[in-house]
């Protein structure tokens, strides 16, 4: 069931991102672009996402198991350090300057087109360069 | 400032989906939507391999059965600058990784959990966002 229920839920935000059209990085440019010609629709995505979602995780905080999982099973990292802001920063210039962030990068592969492709690739790479800096 | 291409009902209509997405998960599989989390960890641990795998399927069949059910085109306008999209590609890369996590795991399963951590991370990212944008602009 976890599996089906994996596939399914990434089926469901994808389409939720193509219908919020935020897999369009003019519409996410739009958006940062508070100081020119300003979008605000991702705001709207973000409210939308958070009004139904919120109140789940928090019906569901002490409870004891999820239908189909042993455990509810997430980091409650709490700490707030440098490695927050760095990577935090980091992942907003790129994020600036293509307009794409993972999500939509990867729902985008759906449409064929090159710069999605390249994009991804590059992304995988950095989880990868990420990784082999964090562990040394 | 001037608004300009405000899509709210479709954007609110997705943001909704998503939510529901985010419920689904978390409810019945017991873990939280993070798109940067789920990809990297695909690539690097064994643990939940073939759930995230088939997670990052289901992302790309999403805009298939979308155009299935509603026949529409969908449009998106990318840049085509190699230089361009593998250096922010490498910093989206990098820096979701080092900050763990993006505008999903942040922005939404972080927020809707009054995560602090998370509230100071998309506050970040969207700030330097913004003043990419800004310079980008000017030059």
């Amino acid at each position: 069931m976890n599996r089906i229920v994996s596939l399914t839920s990434g089926i469901i935000f994808g389409i939720g991102l193509t219908v919020s059209q935020m897999i369009n990085p003019a519409k996410i440019l739009g958006f940062l672009n508070i100081f020119g010609d300003w979008d605000p629709s991702l705001a709207f995505v973000m409210f939308g996402a958070l009004i139904v979602s919120s109140p789940f995780f928090h019906l569901f905080k002490n409870n004891k198991k999820p239908v189909f999982a042993e455990s509810f099973s997430y980091s409650n990292n709490k700490e707030l350090n440098k490695k927050l802001i760095i990577g935090s920063s980091l992942f907003g210039g790129g994020w600036g300057l293509a307009g794409l962030c993972p999500g939509p990068a990867i729902v985008s592969l759906a449409l064929l087109n090159k710069s999605s492709v390249i994009f991804v690739i590059t992304m995988f790479i950095g989880f990868y360069l990420a990784d082999i800096y964090t562990n040394k | 400032m001037n608004i300009v291409n405000f899509t709210p009902i479709t954007a609110f209509a997705g943001g909704l989906i998503i939510g529901l997405a985010v419920i689904l998960f978390f409810v019945l599989n017991g873990r939280l939507i993070g798109i940067s989390g789920i990809a990297s960890n695909f690539l690097t641990t064994k643990k939940n391999r073939i759930d995230n795998f088939l997670f990052l399927v289901g992302l790309i069949i999403g805009p298939i059965v979308y155009k299935l059910f509603t026949q529409d085109e969908i449009n998106i306008s990318i840049s085509n600058s190699f230089l361009l999209l593998a250096v922010a590609g490498l910093l989206v890369g990098v820096g979701t990784r080092i900050g763990g996590g993006c505008t999903s795991g942040h922005g939404i399963s972080g927020i809707g959990r009054f995560s602090l951590r998370s509230i100071i991370a998309t506050v970040t990212f969207m700030i330097v966002g913004i003043l990419t944008v800004l310079i980008k602009n000017i030059i």
